[in-house]
């Protein structure tokens, strides 16, 4: 019962794998959603009894990364059985895999309370989503993937070197070397100093190139522009998160050794300079797909900066995370169904979409206005409560800077989408036979109500789960 | 015990020179895979005693990183036929002479660090840190898709040398977990090796300009 959370989806990534029908197997996708979605509401409520060892457990912000990445499979799924009835002409049997494989391998992350686990099981998601990105298997796909590879092989290299310090941190100062969590966490005072800054510098930069931040972010538009939407959906919304919760685990054992001084600062720079490169590439993009990598890269970047400011922003830290996964879910959803109707990313051919398919364009300015913090949006909420902290703390520099940086991306971005959405459809834009169906347009839908819902009363079991998750973060020196 | 792990990893070091310095992708590929059979010898000299699963482990490299992968990679250059590198973006001969100085370096620099008093004398980590830095050249300054990879399995190696220091600390799980991911990894290169090759007519990655701002 406990793992089959991880189990069930390699089990149905076989069967996917040896099922003859091209059109019948996509249907896998829903499937293993369902029974994944299940059984983590089941683990949600059911909170006492967890299964626990030294190595695998679900501690609250493993949860609550678990439940994003559940939620957002789901959809997607749904999204990906209507999408691939459009694309019969291709063969989807290595796709269908991968995205069960990739599935499997982000609950793992979660899952783990071993550093050498969870890189594996991050290593195993690098490798799953490299074929998804060049599912379309034109030259511009297969450079992306190629990027994507390398700099994501060399990132993660780097993130094992990281973790090998972390251990050697433990020799050196002459305990038992261990990768365990919770043995980090107890002996976390005395671990050597420079081989944990070392350490913790060489993960930000490893598991930093996976979330995507500047500047090793690089890859980024280039994967999310060529890769399906629905593809960007979950690198977005949830290979990022796992990444995010690596890199909270390193935080969390240097908190807990009393080294908040020594990596505040830089996750504060890596954050702002993330949310200033975004906004560089965002104001005049010509590509609406590469505008939401950006914005991605962005949202990152805000992550990593509500980390810096250590445990006042954590709670808005962690509800942003889930904002941002389900409110990038909406968005990649709606610009895949304009990309599918007129064929193309450019700004200069896709116009006037709000005649054309007007609840997918009308979603994709609701997640617009959503991912840019607009009330009464999720993330609003969350980015609000980051900038409180920020101004309490007395970072007046960051959170000034913060502001304007959000100003900025709101024009920028503000300014390719509008160009989308509205005025006539061009003379000369093509007209592919793709038209909005239920399977395409309620997914994004259900996921902007759930946006909204988050924006205006945050339900009971993810406040539990929140707070428990902050809780456990929270290292009380 | 150290004298035979010492001469091991300086063979390794000469072997990243040599890297470095030639220019036939199969010659790369054998000596990547030389470095890889001495690897996954050395757990074995860095444990008092053979336990079963250092003996595992060690067998599993050996196979893996010494005959398996290297195997791979030259079924892939075969099927594509490119048998060189074109000029690189660094010269053959600067760029040996770059990772000889970046060996020095690491040297100086090892003994510089705050190491446990049981790993000041032997090599591994001057060592690690050179064959790191020898991966990020070939990495980053040669053009053919091949190549590149070739220098991330020795990067990987360099972190491997260092993993030598931890032993007790990586479970058997772990490691297995390592090797595995490090197969499909080259398993899937081969399969955008070939991609790239029918789509570029080439393995230059410097054709592949289509996607900047």
């Amino acid at each position: 019962m406990t793992l089959a959370l991880i189990t069930i989806p390699f089990l149905l990534a076989l069967l996917a794998l040896a099922m003859p029908s091209n059109r019948w197997r996509p249907w896998t996708l829903p499937l293993a959603g369902l029974i994944h979605c299940a059984l983590t509401l089941h683990t949600v409520f059911r909170n006492k009894n967890r299964y626990h060892s030294e190595w695998f457990g679900l501690d609250a912000a493993g949860l609550l990364v678990l439940l994003l990445i559940s939620l957002l499979f789901l959809v997607t799924a749904v999204y990906l059985a209507g999408y691939l009835r459009y694309r019969q002409e291709r063969d989807n049997r290595i796709f269908v895999t991968c995205l069960l494989c990739l599935l499997g391998s982000m609950t793992l992350v979660t899952w783990a309370q071993h550093m050498g686990i969870m890189w594996v099981a991050i290593e195993t998601t690098a490798l799953s989503t490299a074929p998804l990105i060049y599912f379309n298997k034109t030259p511009r796909s297969i450079e992306a993937t190629w990027k994507y590879l390398l700099i994501g092989f060399v990132g993660i290299a780097l993130a094992l070197l990281g973790t090998l310090f972390l251990a050697y941190s433990s020799l050196h100062a002459g305990l038992e070397p261990s990768l365990a969590l919770s043995e980090l966490l107890h002996h976390a005072p005395q671990l050597s100093k420079p081989w944990l800054h070392s350490a913790f510098v060489l993960m930000l930069i490893g598991y930093g190139t996976k979330m995507g931040l500047a500047p090793m972010h690089t890859w980024k538009p280039d994967a999310y522009g060529e890769a399906p939407g629905a593809i960007g959906t979950l690198l977005a919304g949830c290979v990022t998160s796992c990444a995010f919760l690596c890199i909270l685990r390193v935080w969390q054992v240097c908190t807990a050794a009393g080294e908040a001084a020594f990596i505040s600062p830089m996750l504060l720079f890596m954050g702002l300079l993330s949310m200033a490169t975004a906004g560089v590439f965002m104001v005049g993009q010509q590509d609406y797909k590469r505008m939401l990598a950006y914005s991605s890269v962005e949202h990152m970047g805000i992550l990593i900066l509500g980390l810096g400011l250590g445990a006042p922003a954590l709670f808005g830290t962690l509800l942003h995370l889930f904002n941002n996964g389900l409110t990038k879910g909406v968005l990649f959803l709606s610009a895949a169904n304009i990309h599918r109707s007129y064929g193309s990313t450019s700004t200069s051919t896709v116009q006037g979409a709000l005649r054309r398919l007007p609840v997918s364009a009308a979603l994709f300015t609701a997640g617009f206005l959503a991912i840019t913090g607009s009330p009464p949006f999720g993330p609003f909420i969350s980015e609000f409560s980051i900038l409180n902290a920020a101004f309490l703390s007395g970072h007046l520099w960051v959170s000034g800077l913060f502001l304007l940086f959000l100003l900025i991306i709101f024009i920028g971005m503000g300014a390719t989408v509008l160009k989308v959405v509205q005025g006539t459809v061009p003379a000369d834009a093509p007209r592919t036979p793709y038209r909005e169906g239920i399977l395409t347009v309620a997914p994004p839908l259900l996921l902007i109500i759930l946006v909204l819902m988050l924006g205006v009363h945050i339900p009971k079991p993810l406040h539990t789960l929140l707070t428990n998750a902050v809780d456990f973060l929270e290292v009380h020196p | 015990m150290n004298t035979s792990l010492n001469s091991l990893l300086v063979v390794v070091l000469a072997l990243n020179l040599f890297a470095l310095g030639t220019s036939r992708m199969v010659t790369v590929i054998k000596i990547v895979s030389l470095q890889g059979i001495l690897l996954g010898v050395m757990p074995l000299l860095v444990e008092e005693s053979i336990t079963l699963t250092a003996g595992m482990a060690s067998t599993v490299a050996v196979l893996l990183k010494g005959l398996v992968i290297p195997a791979m990679l030259l079924r892939a250059i075969r099927d594509v036929h490119i048998k060189r590198e074109i000029e690189p973006l660094i010269g053959f001969l600067p760029s040996m002479l770059l990772g000889a100085l970046a060996t020095g370096f690491a040297l100086l620099f090892a003994s510089s660090l705050p190491l446990a008093g049981e790993h000041t004398t032997p090599l591994l980590v001057s060592a690690s840190l050179a064959t790191i830095f020898t991966g990020f050249i070939l990495l980053t300054m040669r053009a053919k898709a091949i190549t590149q990879i070739m220098g991330y399995l020795v990067l990987e190696n360099g972190i491997y040398i260092f993993g030598l220091l931890l032993v007790e600390a990586m479970p058997l799980v772990v490691e297995l977990g390592v090797m595995l991911d490090l197969f499909v990894a080259i398993f899937v290169i081969c399969i955008m090796v070939n991609h790239i090759n029918k789509t570029f007519s080439s393995l230059d990655t410097r054709l592949m300009t289509s996607l900047k701002e």
